[in-house]
């Protein structure tokens, strides 16, 4: 188990003392972890439960409960391929088959180099435009597979990945 | 501004900055846009509008031209020096020209209640929303007493638009009986079934119809604090609903007074975390608690006992929007439109495999026929559609012979199927049915919350028989354990997820058997 840096303690404390008076403060403590540190590290666990006053069972409860919350640090660019119903329609498994190749990883996995995140999402709204892909929050439709390299070999070119939430 | 020419005087040019448009580089767009202007010194202004919906033409830019607005579309960056050649500025001809928005067959022959302002106007724009009978209802509703406000909303026949197609108006008394104290408006955004983004749509292209819809209903029942449930898939409408919430509140629509009337009515956002089943009513709300979204027991009703314990309306981004209109254009108006007891109007979305996905609002009681063909052209691929998913990840499939099956939500309860919100998803003849089985018990065993046996162990047992079914294995003995184990968790789950997950798998069995039985053993 890794110990958060003195950095990392403080950037979750000041969350914590911000967001604690609001009501049902928790997702919104995770959200803001989250955006500010890539992901939500088991390790805030204690800080976040006595921040708020809840038992470390319960924060643990809901931080595995979401999908979105990481439990790992992410790839500089996380890309999220729609594996939906209208996307499926329209070549969205071959997408998903080609990401995979394309990035040499599994779904929930990151590439060696760090670079990239490839995670699996369950539609995007994008749907009059499937297969869609989200890249660092960034929305793509009729995503062919050229069209999924052009914007790899772009992203790239990004220089970081700004985390997503509020 | 609805003028040809802003103020300073430069041409008006249009833009979404709606997620989809967007996916389709409607932002690379506007910066080759005003570079060429820049290089030829021309004055442009662009406003930075919702989709209309005709996602085929997205990006679609509407010029504001001394005889109305002209659409291009689909443009791409590359396409703006021959635009400017062509004189678009002035509505010139070019092969991307599509005339006027509002003239297109596609466009002219829907029933835009709900949608009315959406792609008009700039989302942001208090001024914009008000010039196009925005904060008409929330006027009248301050006019009006609760009961008489409610009523109003009853005799509309509005349903809700979130999947389960209650009556709106009944929610809303029994939050209005409740004694006085604190009550909550809360906002259903979590759109996560495949096929649907109206939601969407609406949050990115008319943010404060959602915001005039749930004040009114703030005002009716006394509740003061509204949130809005917003998917965490959807930072653009995050964007957008936050910027539009700053608006109202600077122009007092929002806050301790709303339009002067003494009443208080506050809102923000919430973000969801990536869990289908927060959709649910009661998920929600424990999710919004900041608690794992686990589905409660009912009773007691959200409307009695709902958010932090307190009576609270649980209503869908469209129902919240539809309201405005209903408020401000009458009872009589809205339930003028519609079918039998499917009252007004349903803005239906169509995906996957259709030539001319996008948004369609019509009255209820047309054909899916229709639609599928006259509005989405048929299939993308030019092959037959097969088969179409109706309402979502547990809505059923519906064979092509029973497309002339009328859209209201009577007649698809006739055949098996739903509305849910919506949405429709296309599939031409390539699909292979027992796949698509395959994946609604995938989908149910990854987005259960673990709740109740038959939905979390069920789905994953289901998974494993669908696949032996594809390998071939015994698919008579299999597809009868499939038919059971449906049948187990239709009647044994807690909640719609794990209740409706077979709908998909039940109807792909009755329908598309031979998927099923006919194949070959790998
Ligand atoms: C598994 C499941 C997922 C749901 N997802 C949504 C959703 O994403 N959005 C929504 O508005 N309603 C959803 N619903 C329906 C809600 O429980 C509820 O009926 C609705 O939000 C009430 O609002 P309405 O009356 O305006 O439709 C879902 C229901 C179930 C069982
Ligand atoms: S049916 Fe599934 S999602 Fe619904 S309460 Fe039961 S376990 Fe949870
Ligand atoms: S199903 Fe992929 S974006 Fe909706």
């Amino acid at each position: 188990m890794q110990t958060l840096s003195s950095e990392q303690r403080d950037v979750v404390s000041r969350i914590v003392a911000e967001l604690k008076d609001r009501p049902g403060p928790l997702l919104e403590v995770l959200h803001a972890i989250q955006a500010a540190l890539g992901y939500v590290p088991r390790e805030v666990i204690p800080l976040v439960a006595e921040g708020l006053n809840l038992s470390r069972a319960d924060v643990h409860g809901v931080v595995t409960f979401y999908h979105h919350f990481r439990d790992a640090e992410p790839g500089r660019h996380v890309v999220q391929v729609c594996r939906a119903e209208s996307c499926q329609a329209v070549g969205g498994e071959a997408l998903a088959d080609h990401a995979r190749k394309r990035l040499g990883v599994e779904f929930h996995e990151s590439t060696p180099d760090g670079r990239f995140s490839l995670e699996p999402v369950y539609c995007l709204g994008n749907c009059a435009c499937s297969p869609a892909v989200m890249i660092d929050g960034q929305l793509h439709g009729r995503v062919t597979p050229e069209r999924f390299d052009a914007l790899i070999a772009e992203s790239g070119h990004i220089p970081e990945h700004s985390p997503e939430g509020p | 501004m609805t003028a040809a020419q802003s103020r300073t005087g430069k041409t008006l040019l249009y833009v979404p900055a709606d997620a989809g448009a967007l996916s389709l580089g409607a932002e690379a767009l506007c910066r080759a846009i005003v570079s060429e202007a820049t290089r030829r010194e021309v004055d442009v202004q662009i406003v930075r509008n919702g989709s209309r919906g005709a996602y085929w033409l997205e990006p679609l830019v509407e010029v504001a031209t001394a005889a109305g607005r002209i659409a291009y579309g689909p443009v791409s960056a590359t396409d703006v020096p021959s635009l400017f050649d062509a004189g678009w500025l002035e509505g010139g001809a070019h092969r991307l020209r599509q005339g006027e928005p509002g003239s297109m067959p596609w466009f002219a022959s829907q029933q835009r209640l709900t949608f009315a302002r959406v792609g008009l106007i700039d989302p942001l724009s208090v001024t914009d929303y008000v010039n196009r009978d925005g904060y008409q209802g929330l006027r009248r509703a301050l006019s009006l007493s609760p009961q008489e406000l409610i009523e109003t909303v009853t005799r509309s026949g509005l349903r809700g638009r979130g999947g389960a197609a209650f009556p709106t108006g009944i929610k809303w008394r029994t939050v209005l009986e409740q004694p006085a104290g604190q009550k909550y408006v809360t906002c259903n955004a979590d759109e996560g079934d495949s096929g649907t983004f109206a939601d969407r749509m609406l949050m990115e292209g008319d943010p404060l119809s959602l915001i005039e819809g749930m004040t009114i209903a703030g005002i009716a029942t006394g509740a003061t604090q509204g949130y809005i449930y917003l998917r965490a898939e959807y930072p653009d409408a995050h964007r957008i609903l936050r910027q539009a919430i700053a608006r109202a509140y600077e122009a007092r629509y929002l806050g301790a007074d709303v339009m002067g009337s003494g009443k208080r009515f506050d809102l923000e956002v919430r973000l969801g975390a990536g869990a289908y089943i927060c959709g649910e009513e009661t998920s929600m709300l424990e999710s919004l608690e900041g608690r794992r979204g686990e589905v409660r027991v009912r009773p007691p009703l959200p409307a009695i006992k709902g958010l932090f314990g307190r009576p609270t309306i649980v209503n869908n981004v469209v129902t919240l929007a539809t309201v405005p209109v209903i408020v401000h254009q009458g009872a009589d108006f809205y339930a003028g439109y519609g079918a039998g007891k499917s009252r007004g109007t349903l803005p239906i979305q169509l995906a996957g495999n259709i030539k001319r996905g996008g948004l369609v609002e019509r009255a209820f009681g047309l054909s899916l026929r229709e639609l599928l063909y006259e509005y989405g052209g048929g299939s993308a691929s030019g092959r037959p559609i097969r088969a179409v998913q109706i309402g979502g990840p547990l809505g059923a499939y519906v064979p092509a012979s029973q497309f002339d099956t009328l859209i209201d939500y009577e007649a698809l309860a006739g055949i098996g199927a739903m509305l849910g919100h919506g949405g429709i998803v296309a599939f031409d003849d390539t699909v292979d049915m027992a796949r698509m089985a395959r994946y609604a018990m995938e989908f149910c065993a990854i987005e259960s919350c673990g709740k109740c046996t038959p939905c979390r162990i069920g789905s994953t047992r289901g998974v494993e028989i669908v696949e032996r079914i594809l390998a071939g294995e015994d698919p008579e003995r299999q597809v009868a354990k499939l038919e059971e184990l449906c049948e187990v968790m239709v009647q044994g789950s807690l909640c719609g997820l794990g209740g409706m997950a077979p709908f998909p798998v039940q109807s792909a069995l009755k329908h598309f058997r031979g998927d099923f039985l006919a194949r070959p053993r790998s």
